[in-house]
Formats: structure tokens, C-alpha cells, sequence
């Protein structure tokens, strides 16, 4: 409270803008020091997800037979799918955060909301996925059954070590959960720019928080960019 | 300069501004939120510590009669993870760091204060979890959690402690992030790369590690917790999954977070011999850069924690390899240290017997690392008292000396009082006495063969003299880290006023009034001197060095 | 090889000593010498990289010397002799189970004969746990799921310790026995009572109630791969790779028969995952070394393999 006061003091007194913090010798300072922060945020969860990336890559190859297998069970449809709408709500991120900056208020909230629906809808096929691996009891845990597909021209497949294919369902599910996780707290981030943005706080001068939420929420589609072909894709067909 | 009066006639600071509870637990003041973490890390200190004393205490009789089994196992798993992720990883960084990270380049405030007071907040929601995990049973798996041990066989709360870390962990990168930044882009006009102290330099090398290393963990964490309570397969061998690669990811963070505890320690050390030899520090870029390397350096050696662990022949010599290389630029401080003494001007101040101190630890284990890394050795005394004394001798003997002699050499400024000059040199001695009474044998114990965590060696009468003399090292040791807190308390409310520059000390935080005010500084700086400018402090009519320009 | 560790420990010994005293004996004389009232006013000297350079190259060779040096020790501790002894551990919450090639069974306790070198088969039936034995300088880490081999020759009678050094859970440090060296004529007396018969032997008795003997066959005509001569030899696989036969992959394939398909045959072996106990794996696994080479077992093995299969037995549990 008293803070808030202060800085409305300070800024009056300098003449600055109301959104410069105390602290901030500058608006291009603290400009600058959002998006430094959030650029090494994000390589902190590139090191997240690299050290997800980096188990199931080891098992990919310790296990190789039993992933691929395993793999095929996954729906490429659906995944392709949730591919291409999140790679639509990034372009629609990049445009909200163009309206930002040419001060469009209407176009601005326009773009958010069809960022919303993108990511949910994106949310919305996961659980659809989610559901059908729960009925096709490949969900790790004692009700775990894994039949692998007969292929054609393939009659000699090799056995299936059920704890590797389990294995490939729990970091699938670990991989794909903790991005989803990813997203929902992107989409609460977005509720909030859409709350700000239609109370028209950023201007061409202020609009730090749809670039910093922006470059999250790329992160995140950068995120699937990897996990689509290394879950679904590569080694589909022998 | 006209200085607004405090309602006790003092100037008004950071401390005397406002008062009341909501005044600090909301403050977004970096020097506030740096005495929170101050009073948390010591209340944590003191547990771990406590911890310690019982662990010593069971052994120094070879069998088992203090405590039963599975509490010794408790005891030390505890004092592990509070010591190593409540204590050392936060010290200096979260205390010292905070107060002098934006005092030292001239900015008002770290980037992102209310980032900063959340991360205190969530060291200490992690802090209370562990502390509720311990008072409802605590953890019995070492402060390593080695699966499948962990996700497997314990009955003890690895899933709590898990999660305590894991939140403890993202105080620690925000800090990281907070101090990155802060270096990046809140520099005062004038205040170049070249020109920052070395402790910036330390902090910016931590900081990396702490952003680059800790999710690593943090997500390991996640896989534990993960296999334990749903049993995915991703550890345990009866579940299809590979123990190994827990180690690999495990010490992929771990052994970075030794540098995480060690190099701000370093920076300490260098700014106290500069200051008390009156000299800028010897070989200024080696020195800066060879924080940076260990940093780089640091991320490329984990598994050499994993020599006896069953990984090939090959990786085993890679990674024997490059943690020579780390040893380089550790060399390479101790070196210029003591050629900065060359030719100075040397006073005994307590903070320099902090740092002298600290590199006479730190060069004993310093040097046993290169047994450890020598790889026909390290498979003898891994997994033995030869490890515990050698961490030791790193993690406390240098990173608390060194944190120790920080808390010395800044304390004026913190507090705004001096402290007893005479009882600060007794507790230097009685640290550095008691630290090598209480490791020196167990480096011995360790080459003789005792394996660590072992909780009764009734089989092995042998080793009860060494153990006996660590213990009673361990007791002097305990006094020598309760003196300074006890003096320090008292300085608070009887020690004389501190002036702003009690050393004569160069960097900019000695320019600011002792307490400072809230914003650092009255008049935004602008630096026009290189660091360690000794010379033109110590000129014969000493300039001002001007503030403004 | 406690020699050769003692001997690198007490060159470190001398020039970490070394060091640590030219930096002792500087900051003393500094520290003495500099002082404030003897020297008032402090000389500034901005560093030099000549300087820099040499403490950094010197100490860089003196690291890569000791690095060798540990290398070549480390390299003799993890290769065993071909010919030597075998015998395999099973580790458990908290005791060792070892078992002699010639059938000797012992719990926490190993005897062994002087001036034989021991090769050590390793597994843990539930955590990890790490094989330690501070007389002859050798520790290896127990890992379930997998072997793990160390190897040692002692040189002189005695008992000596054995601990578990990696953290195992409660009793921990009761996880302790003793190696018991002793004179050939001693160790000959001691061999000769309570066994079961080789371990190989045992294998056989295994192999053959499983009816791995069914595909297994000792000519060309099974539908697995013959196992005459595999062990210690390169095996191609299907996906082209080539990897040498060692215990683990014996393991493997008896564990998990599709992580590893021999070139020319099809992935039909059933799993024999949980339906085996570590003793069980460990005589399968001297069984099939025993067809390789001068191992106890061998011949015989191949004569009663021919019979079951004659018997044309079920893959039965």
C-alpha cells in the first residue's frame, strides 16, 4: 500500500510514467530487465524439461523395441491436430502483442481471447487422449495392459517387456502432464492480460506484460515443437 | 550531505523507517529481505548443527547406544538435507548477496523485489515443510535419496522432504534469476564489467548455476515422488527402469550446488584480502574469469561421484579428466590470493582471519579433491569418512569461513554497529582449531577404511580413537559458531555506532550511510574509479573519490 | 593393487604436501613481512599473466600425471584376469550371499586362497549396495537389475573386513562380514566339504527344467541360437550391431529376450522376468560360460542338453 504510494509519488515528482517502478532508473531499464528475467526463466525450464527429455531419450535406446512399439499406440491424428492449433495460437500471440504495441485495444483483446480458445481447445484434445489411453488401460498402474499392434509385412515382432512399455506410458504422461501443466498456468496468465487488456492498460509505451506472457507462451508451444515427433513420430514404421 | 532525521534523531535507514511485523514480513527492501533470510538460514543452521552434535555424540562410542538405527539414519539424513538445502545453498547468496548484490553496483534494489520476497516466502513454506516432515517421522534415505532405496524400500516421507527441496529450489532460482538480472541491468552510470567487485562476480557465476542446475534437480524430484506414489517405472529396476540414471541427474545438479555454496565464499574472501592488504587484488581478470569457469566447468564433472557406481571404464576417465580442469581456476584463486599479499599492507582485522582461514581450509579440501578425482583412489575412499572430511573441509570449513568472515566484514554496515573486535579474533581461532580437530581424523578414519553412515563399528573397536577425537573437535567447533551469534546479537543493542567506512574499504556499498537508507544511496551514484582503487584511498591527502558528476 | 594405490596416495601425499606448504610458508611471510606497521604503504601491482599462465600450466600437467596414474590403476581394477576364480554375490537388505564356482555357498563370509585372483559377480536383490574391502583397496557398487563385477588377488592369510559401503537402510552398517584368506593347503581342506555340486551344474540341472534345452540345442537346428562358445565372443545382431557376450548380456537375454535378438532368428523367447531367482540366474549364467571353455561343467553340460532335448520338454515356468 504504502509502496504503491511512494512510487505514485515518486513518478508524479519525476514526472515519469506511473508504470516505472521506484527502483527503475528508466522505462527502457525495467523494459529491459522484464525480459532478461524472463529469457533466463526460460532457460531454467529448458533445463526442466531437459532433463525429461534426456531420461526418455536414454531409455528410447536402451529399450528400443519396446518405445517404438509402444509409441504406435499414440494417435497421430489427435496429435497433429493440437500441433497445428498451437502453432495457431502462437501466431495469434504474436499478433495480440503487435496490437499491444500499435495501442489497438479491440484488436488486442480480440487476439487474447482466440489465444484462450486455442489453448484451450488444445487442452481439450489432451484430455480426449488422455481418456482414450485410460480406456485402452495403458495408464501405468496395476490395471496396465499393453498389446502391441500387428503390422503388416511384419509378421516376426519381438516380445513386449510390459515395464518398458509401461515405462514409455509414464514419461509420456509424466512429459505431456507437466506441459499441459504448462499451459494451464500460461492460459491463467493470459485471463490476466485480457482482464488488464480490456481495462486498457497498455499503451505503445506499456506494454511489457503481453511480450513477457507472449515469450512464455511460445516457450511452451516450443515445448510440443520437441514432444510431438520424439512421442509420436520418429521410429513409427521399421 | 543533509540527511532526514529518524525519530530517534538518528538518520533515518532500512531499519528504523518503519516498524512493525507487516513492515518486514511485506517489505520488498532487499536489505530486509536479506535479515529474514539471515534469522531463517541461522535457525536452520542451528538445527542441522544440532543434528551433527548427535550423530558425534552416538559415535563416539563404537557401538550403537545413544540412538537406535533408524533415528541415526534419520539424524544424518536430516542434517544433510537441512545443512546442504536450508543452509548452505541459501547462506551467502540469500543474506549476503541480497544486502550487497545492488549496494555494490549501485542500484537501489534488486530487479524484481517483490520476486525477491516471494522466494523468501517460498524458502520458507519449503523450510516449514521440512520441518513438519521431520517432526512427523523425517527421512531415513542420506541427504542423496539414492533410488530405488527411496522409491522402493523406505517407509520414511521421502515424497515431503522431496517436495520441501523442490519448493526450497525454486526460492533458489529466483534468486539466481533476481541477482542475473539485477547485474545485467541495474548497474550504476560508470559501473563497467571490469569494474565490479569480485563477489559480483562470484554471485553472477552462482546465480548461472543455481538457474541452469537446480530445475535439473527439481525435475528429478518430480520423477521420485512420481514413481514412488503412482510406482511409474522410471528409477526402479524391478519396474523396468535404470537406478544409474538417477545418480546422473542427481549429481548433475548436486555436485554444481557445492560451487552454488562455494564461490560466494571466494568472492567474500577476495574482497576482505583486498581490503586488508590495501591492494587491488592480484591478477583481478584471472580471478573474475576463473569464477566464471568453475561455473562452466562445474556442470561437466557430476559423475565423477559415480566412480564405484558401475558406469564404463571411459566415461569414468572423461569425467576424471575435466574435474582436473576444474581444479585449474581453484589453483588459480588460491595463487592470486596470496600473491595480492605480496608487498601489501596488512592489517588483522577479524574478517581477515575469516579469509586467512578460509585458505587454510578450503586449500585442504581443495587439494584432497585431487585424490578424489584420481580415479585408482577414489574407488578406496569413496563412500568413506575420507568423502565426509573432504566436503566438509569445502562446504563448511570454506564456504562458512567465508561466510563467517562476511558477516564481519559487513556487519557495521548491516547493522549499523561494531561488534568486539577482541571476541571476533578469539572465535577465527577457535573455529579453525575445532574445524581441523574435528574433519583432520576423519580423513584418516576414511584411508583406513571406515565407510560413512555408519551408525555402529563395534566390529571395528580400531577406529574409536579418531572418532573420538573428531568428536571432541566437533564440541570446540560448536562453541566457535555460537560466539558470533551471541556477540553479534549483543553488538546490536550495545556495540558503539559503526562509521560508514569502518575499513576505509573501497566498493561502493561503503559509500552509503551505515545502515544505509532504503534506496541505497541519497545521491545516485556514478563510479568513475576502477575497483580496489586502494591507492587513491591511501594517498597521503586522500581525495574524496566524487559521488556525483 | 593396494600396493599401486598406496604408492599414488603417497606421491599426492608429497606434492599436495608441497604445495600446501610453499602457500603456507608465502602467506606467513607475507602476512609477516607486510604488515601494517612494517610496511605502511601498499605497493600496487595490477597482476601478470606470465604468472597466471605458469601456475595455471604447471599445476594443469602435474593433474594430467595424476590422472593417468589413477587411470592405469582403475583401468587393472575393473578388467579381471580371464582365468580368474569367480564367484557370485547376491546382496541383500543386510547380508552377503556368496557363491563359489565349485558350489561353496557362504553368507557374509569368503574364503579365498592366497595368491589367487577372485573375480566377483555381482548382484543386489533389492537396493544398491557396495562391495568394500578396505585391506585390498577394491569397492564396487551392487546394483539390482544387473552385474556388477571387481576382481583382487590377496597376498597374505588373514582376515579382513568387508563392509557395505553405498547406504542400504536400518542395518546399514550391520551389513558387514570378513574376507578369509587362506594357505592353498588350507583353502584345498576347506573346499572339500558342504557343496552342492559346481554352479555350472546346478545351471544345467536349471536349464534343462526350464526346457531351454528346446530351442537352445547344441547344433544348428534350434530355434535359438546355439550357445556353445558364446560367452566372451562377439555376437551379431539383428540391427547390425555387434556387442561381446559378457554376463550381463547373458542376463539380458534371459531377463528381457527382445532387447538384444541374435542376427538369423526371430524374437519367440518367452520372458523369464520374476519367474527366477538372483542363485537361479547367477547358475544359468555359469552354465552358459561353462560352455565356452575350460570352466567345471563343461562336455557333460553338452551331453545331458542333447538328452532333454531329446525329451522335447515345455517352456514351463
Amino acid at each position: 500500500m504504502s509502496d504503491s504510494q511512494t512510487t505514485a509519488v515518486q513518478a508524479a515528482a519525476h514526472g515519469h510514467d506511473p508504470a516505472l517502478l521506484h527502483h527503475f532508473a528508466e522505462p527502457q531499464q525495467q523494459r529491459d530487465a522484464a525480459s532478461l528475467g524472463m529469457w533466463w526463466f526460460l532457460a531454467t525450464e529448458v533445463m526442466f524439461f531437459g532433463g525429461l527429455f534426456c531420461a526418455y531419450l536414454i531409455y528410447r535406446l536402451q529399450h528400443f523395441n519396446d518405445f517404438a512399439a509402444a509409441s504406435q499406440s499414440l494417435s497421430i491424428k489427435l496429435g497433429a491436430i493440437n500441433t497445428a492449433v498451437l502453432i495457431g495460437s502462437s501466431l495469434t500471440v504474436v499478433l495480440a502483442v503487435n496490437a499491444a504495441q500499435r495501442a489497438k485495444r479491440n484488436l488486442l483483446v480480440a487476439y487474447l481471447l482466440l489465444t484462450l480458445v486455442l489453448g484451450s481447445t488444445f487442452l481439450g484434445i489432451k484430455a480426449v487422449e488422455y481418456t482414450d489411453k485410460f480406456k485402452e488401460h495403458h495408464v501405468p498402474g496395476p490395471t496396465f495392459h499393453f498389446v502391441p499392434e500387428r503390422m503388416e509385412g511384419h509378421p516376426e515382432q519381438p516380445p513386449i517387456d510390459q515395464r518398458h512399455a509401461e515405462m514409455f506410458f509414464s514419461l509420456y504422461f509424466v512429459m505431456t502432464g507437466l506441459h499441459a501443466l504448462h499451459m494451464i498456468v500460461g492460459i491463467g496468465i493470459f485471463v490476466w492480460l485480457l482482464v488488464m487488456a480490456w481495462k486498457g492498460r497498455f499503451t505503445p509505451s506499456y506494454n511489457t506484460p503481453v511480450e513477457i506472457g507472449g515469450l512464455y507462451w511460445h516457450f511452451v508451444d516450443v515445448v510440443w515443437i520437441y514432444l510431438f515427433p520424439l512421442l509420436y513420430l520418429i521410429s513409427r514404421h521399421r | 550531505m543533509a540527511m532526514p532525521n529518524g525519530p530517534q534523531g538518528e538518520r533515518e535507514n532500512y531499519l528504523n523507517k518503519e516498524y512493525g511485523v507487516g513492515s518486514w514480513l511485506l517489505t520488498t527492501d532487499h536489505k530486509r529481505i536479506a535479515l529474514l533470510y539471515l534469522m531463517s538460514i541461522t535457525f536452520f543452521f542451528f538445527i542441522g548443527g544440532f543434528f551433527a552434535l548427535l550423530i558425534r555424540l552416538e559415535l563416539l562410542t563404537p557401538a550403537g547406544d545413544l540412538v537406535q538405527a533408524d533415528t541415526y539414519n534419520k539424524l544424518f539424513t536430516m542434517h544433510g538435507m537441512v545443512m546442504v538445502f536450508f543452509f548452505l545453498i541459501p547462506s551467502i547468496p540469500a543474506v549476503l548477496g541480497n544486502f550487497l548484490v545492488p549496494m555494490m553496483i549501485g542500484a537501489k534494489d534488486l530487479a524484481f523485489p517483490r520476486i525477491n520476497l516471494l522466494s523468501w516466502y517460498l524458502y520458507i513454506i519449503g523450510g516449514v515443510m521440512m520441518l513438519h516432515c521431520m517432526l512427523t517421522g523425517g527421512v531415513d534415505t542420506g541427504w542423496t535419496f539414492y533410488t530405488p532405496y527411496s522409491t522402493a524400500f523406505t517407509n520414511t516421507k521421502i515424497v515431503e522432504a522431496g517436495l520441501a527441496i523442490f519448493v526450497a529450489g525454486f526460492s533458489s532460482i529466483l534468486t539466481g534469476l533476481n541477482f542475473v538480472v539485477t547485474i545485467h541491468r541495474m548497474r550504476a552510470p560508470g559501473m563497467t564489467w571490469s569494474r565490479l567487485p569480485l563477489f559480483i562476480w562470484a554471485h553472477y557465476a552462482t546465480s548461472i548455476i543455481q538457474l541452469l542446475g537446480t530445475p535439473v534437480v527439481a525435475i528429478t524430484i518430480v520423477l521420485v515422488a512420481a514413481e514412488r506414489t503412482l510406482h511409474l517405472g522410471i528409477f526402479d529396476p524391478k519396474l523396468g527402469g535404470d537406478p544409474l540414471l538417477f545418480q546422473h541427474l542427481f549429481w548433475f545438479y548436486s555436485h554444481p550446488a557445492v560451487y552454488i555454496m562455494i564461490l560466494p565464499s571466494m568472492g567474500i574472501v577476495s574482497e576482505i584480502i583486498a581490503c586488508f592488504s590495501r591492494k587491488r587484488i592480484f591478477g583481478y581478470n584471472f580471478v573474475a574469469l576463473s569464477s566464471i569457469a568453475i561455473a562452466v566447468f562445474g556442470f561437466l564433472v557430476w559423475a565423477h561421484h559415480l566412480f564405484v557406481a558401475g558406469i564404463s571404464i571411459y566415461a569414468a576417465f572423461v569425467f576424471s579428466l575435466l574435474s582436473y580442469a576444474v581444479a585449474v581456476p581453484s589453483a588459480v584463486k588460491t595463487f592470486n590470493w596470496t600473491a595480492t599479499l605480496y608487498k601489501g599492507s596488512i592489517r588483522y582485522d577479524a574478517p581477515m582471519l575469516y579469509a586467512f582461514g578460509f585458505i587454510g581450509l578450503f586449500m585442504m579440501g581443495g587439494l584432497t579433491g585431487l585424490f578424489l578425482s584420481a580415479l585408482g583412489i577414489d574407488v578406496h575412499v569413496t563412500d568413506t569418512y575420507f568423502v565426509v572430511a573432504h566436503f566438509h573441509y569445502i562446504m563448511v570449513g570454506g564456504a562458512v569461513m567465508g561466510y563467517l568472515g562476511g558477516m564481519h566484514f559487513w556487519w557495521p554496515k548491516i547493522s549499523g554497529r561494531l561488534y568486539p573486535e577482541g571476541w571476533a579474533r578469539l572465535a577465527a581461532l577457535i573455529v579453525f582449531i575445532g574445524f581441523h580437530l574435528t574433519f583432520f581424523p576423519q580423513f584418516v578414519l576414511g584411508y583406513l577404511g571406515m565407510p560413512r553412515r555408519y551408525y555402529d563399528y563395534s566390529h571395528m573397536p580400531e577406529f574409536q580413537v579418531l572418532n573420538v577425537l573428531s568428536t571432541a573437535g566437533a564440541t570446540i567447533l560448536g562453541v566457535g559458531y555460537l560466539l558470533p551469534m551471541i556477540y553479534f546479537l549483543w553488538s546490536m543493542r550495545y556495540g558503539k555506532p559503526a562509521p560508514d567506512n569502518p575499513w576505509n574499504a573501497a566498493g561502493l556499498e561503503w559509500k552509503s550511510a551505515s545502515p544505509p537508507p532504503t534506496f541505497n544511496f541519497d545521491v545516485e551514484p556514478v563510479v568513475t574509479w576502477e575497483a580496489y582503487n586502494y591507492e587513491e584511498l591511501d594517498a597521503p591527502h586522500p581525495q574524496e573519490a566524487p559521488v556525483v558528476r | 593393487m593396494a600396493g599401486n594405490v598406496d604408492a599414488l596416495f603417497i606421491f599426492l601425499l608429497i606434492v599436495t604436501g608441497m604445495v600446501a606448504l610453499l602457500i603456507f610458508v608465502c602467506l606467513l611471510f607475507f602476512a609477516a613481512r607486510y604488515r601494517q606497521r612494517a610496511h605502511v604503504h601498499a605497493e600496487q601491482i595490477e597482476g601478470s599473466t606470465p604468472l597466471e599462465l605458469t601456475w595455471s600450466i604447471i599445476p594443469l600437467f602435474v593433474f594430467l600425471a595424476i590422472f593417468a596414474w589413477g587411470a592405469v590403476i582403475y583401468f587393472k581394477e575393473r578388467t579381471p584376469p580371464r582365468d580368474a576364480a569367480e564367484v557370485y554375490v547376491v546382496a541383500k537388505q543386510w547380508m552377503w550371499k556368496l557363491e563359489h564356482a565349485e558350489g561353496q555357498r557362504e553368507i557374509n563370509e569368503l574364503h579365498i586362497p592366497v595368491g589367487r585372483d577372485v573375480k566377483l559377480i555381482m548382484t543386489s536383490q533389492d537396493v544398491i549396495h557396495s562391495f568394500y574391502v578396505p585391506a585390498f583397496r577394491i569397492k564396487q557398487d551392487v546394483l539390482p537389475g544387473r552385474y556388477t563385477t571387481a576382481w583382487f588377488r590377496a597376498t597374505k592369510p588373514g582376515i579382513y573386513h568387508l563392509f557395505c559401503a553405498e547406504y542400504c537402510g536400518t542395518q546399514h552398517s550391520g551389513m558387514i562380514g570378513s574376507i578369509v584368506v587362506l594357505e592353498p593347503a588350507q583353502y584345498e581342506a576347506w573346499m572339500s566339504g558342504g557343496s552342492t555340486g559346481p554352479l555350472s551344474v546346478t545351471g544345467e540341472k536349471v536349464f534343462a527344467e526350464l526346457g531351454c534345452v528346446t530351442c537352445h540345442r547344441s547344433d544348428a537346428q534350434g530355434r535359438g541360437p546355439n550357445l556353445q562358445g558364446v560367452f566372451g565372443k562377439p555376437v551379431l545382431l539383428q540391427d547390425g550391431r555387434t556387442l561381446v557376450a559378457d554376463e550381463n548380456y547373458i542376463r539380458e537375454s534371459i531377463l528381457d529376450p527382445g532387447a538384444k535378438i541374435v542376427n538369423g532368428y526371430k524374437p519367440v523367447m518367452p520372458t523369464f522376468q520374476g519367474l527366477l531367482s538372483e542363485e537361479q540366474l547367477n547358475a544359468l549364467v555359469a552354465y552358459v560360460k561353462s560352455l565356452s571353455g575350460a570352466k567345471p561343467g563343461d562336455g557333460s553340460g553338452k551331453a545331458n542338453a542333447d538328452a532333454a532335448a531329446a525329451q522335447g520338454s515345455q517352456v514351463n515356468e
